[in-house]
């Protein structure tokens, strides 16, 4: 299990899929990495070499893609912002609601957690 | 879909003079707006607007980090309601 770019251990999958464990690369992003460091998309992760992963890490900066915990942070700064200024995506946030204007009379389960019981709801 | 930025923000006129009349005065007095669709542009830093919501018109004191949100955004239309009040705001 090879590290890159600080803690990321991609398993023994192709360099294509194994990238896109890494928080804030997805398909997109790996795509592009992979052809423009001229890397084959097919070869596992086990087999890169220290040059490698250096050529990607550069490439990461290169491309200025801000990933894991700096994304993260990233993320939860704009989502307090949206919280302090009382607007209604944060107030949504803060209820743990659907941001977007969904529909919320039925679904929005990702937002809205496990179905609560209603006491007396079927009989 | 966001605005074209071709068009610049949407700002209606009489909000906007109104904005202007009140920075160059100096004065702090509350506006009233029914104009939930204007942007706020940095002009309104300092400002207290009271944006109507359809019944009344909640007071809002526009600080930076509101630049570039619509003045609707801040004055919720609809209560929220819901079940089994214990202990959650």
């Amino acid at each position: 299990m090879p590290r890159i770019l600080g803690v990321d251990i991609p398993g023994k999958k192709k360099l294509e899929y194994s990238l896109r464990y890494i928080y804030g690369l997805g398909p997109t992003r790996v795509n592009r990495i992979l052809a423009e460091t001229g890397l084959d998309a097919d070869m596992k992760a086990n087999d890169l070499n220290e040059e490698q992963i250096n050529a990607i890490m550069s490439k990461v900066h290169e491309l200025n893609f801000v990933i894991e915990g700096d994304l993260r942070r990233e993320i939860a700064g704009s989502m307090k912002r949206l919280q302090a200024i009382n607007c209604y995506r944060g107030i949504r946030h803060r209820r743990g609601m659907p941001v977007r204007g969904q529909r919320t009379k039925t679904n929005a389960r990702t937002r809205k957690g496990k179905v609560k019981a209603i006491q007396g709801g079927k009989r | 879909m966001s605005r074209s930025i071709k068009k610049g923000f949407f700002v209606d006129p009489g909000l906007a003079a109104k904005i202007d009349r009140a920075q160059q005065a100096n004065d702090r007095k509350p506006i009233n707006t029914w104009s939930r669709r204007s942007t706020i542009t940095p002009d309104f830093v300092g400002l207290n607007i009271n944006v109507h919501n359809g019944k009344i018109f909640v007071p809002v004191h526009v600080t930076e980090n509101m630049v570039g949100h619509k003045l609707g955004e801040f004055s919720q239309t609809c209560t929220f309601k819901a079940h089994g009040g214990s202990g959650k705001k």
